[in-house]
């Protein structure tokens, strides 16, 4: 019972993503984007973990999830440097 | 072990409760900041719940202690992440969204950038 309760949670949260890459799509600004990707990133290692519940290995997944998101955290920040103009445009 | 299982199971609906937030509040709402409250607050909180409902669910072993450190390291990263974010787009100058100002929705003006 419990198999397949996690079995329904991931495939609610994987459409969950894929609602989150409609604003990745469209997002009107690149600051949009960037927190969209970061919450596809983060519904992405809860996916992860979620999977190595499901195919029982997970001494695996959760390595692989926590690399990910140390990846996701530094991904974010460092776009967010590269795209903070700083005094460009302010008066 | 019954018991812990309907924790684990009262504890992934929430953080599925608060996963829904997020995304209903990232497709919904109207500007950038108040995208930011939506993915700032509710996806840390739903990855919390969710991550400690597989904690508890999991039992005592090398995994859990894994995946208590996952639950550590989203609750100081994600706010930081949000929070340079919304800090680079300030100094970029993009204009928070007011209702209506000599008749045009700040939403137009921003649409440029």
């Amino acid at each position: 019972m419990i198999s397949s309760f996690l079995l329904g949670i991931t495939i609610f949260i994987a459409l969950l993503t894929a609602v989150n890459l409609y604003r990745v799509a469209v997002g009107r600004t690149i600051f949009d984007r960037i927190i969209a990707a970061g919450l596809v990133g983060t519904n992405g290692f809860i996916l992860l973990i979620l999977i190595g519940f499901i195919y029982g290995r997970i001494n695996m997944f959760v390595d692989i999830a926590i690399a990910y998101a140390l990846l996701n955290f530094v991904v974010v920040i460092v776009l967010g440097k590269y795209f903070d103009r700083g005094r460009e445009k302010q008066p | 072990m019954l018991v812990l299982t309907i924790v684990a199971v009262v504890l992934m609906f929430g953080g599925a409760f608060f996963l829904t937030v997020s995304a209903l509040g990232l497709l919904r709402l109207p500007d950038f900041y108040a995208r930011t409250h939506a993915v700032g607050k509710s996806e840390t909180l739903g990855t919390i719940l969710m991550l400690s409902g597989l904690a508890v669910y999991n039992g005592w072993e090398l995994s859990t202690i894994k995946i208590l450190f996952i639950v550590f390291f989203v609750l100081i990263a994600n706010p930081t992440a949000t929070h340079a974010i919304a800090r680079a787009a300030l100094r970029t100058g993009l204009q928070p969204w007011t209702r209506k100002r000599n008749g045009i929705t700040k939403t137009e003006e921003t649409r440029k950038l």
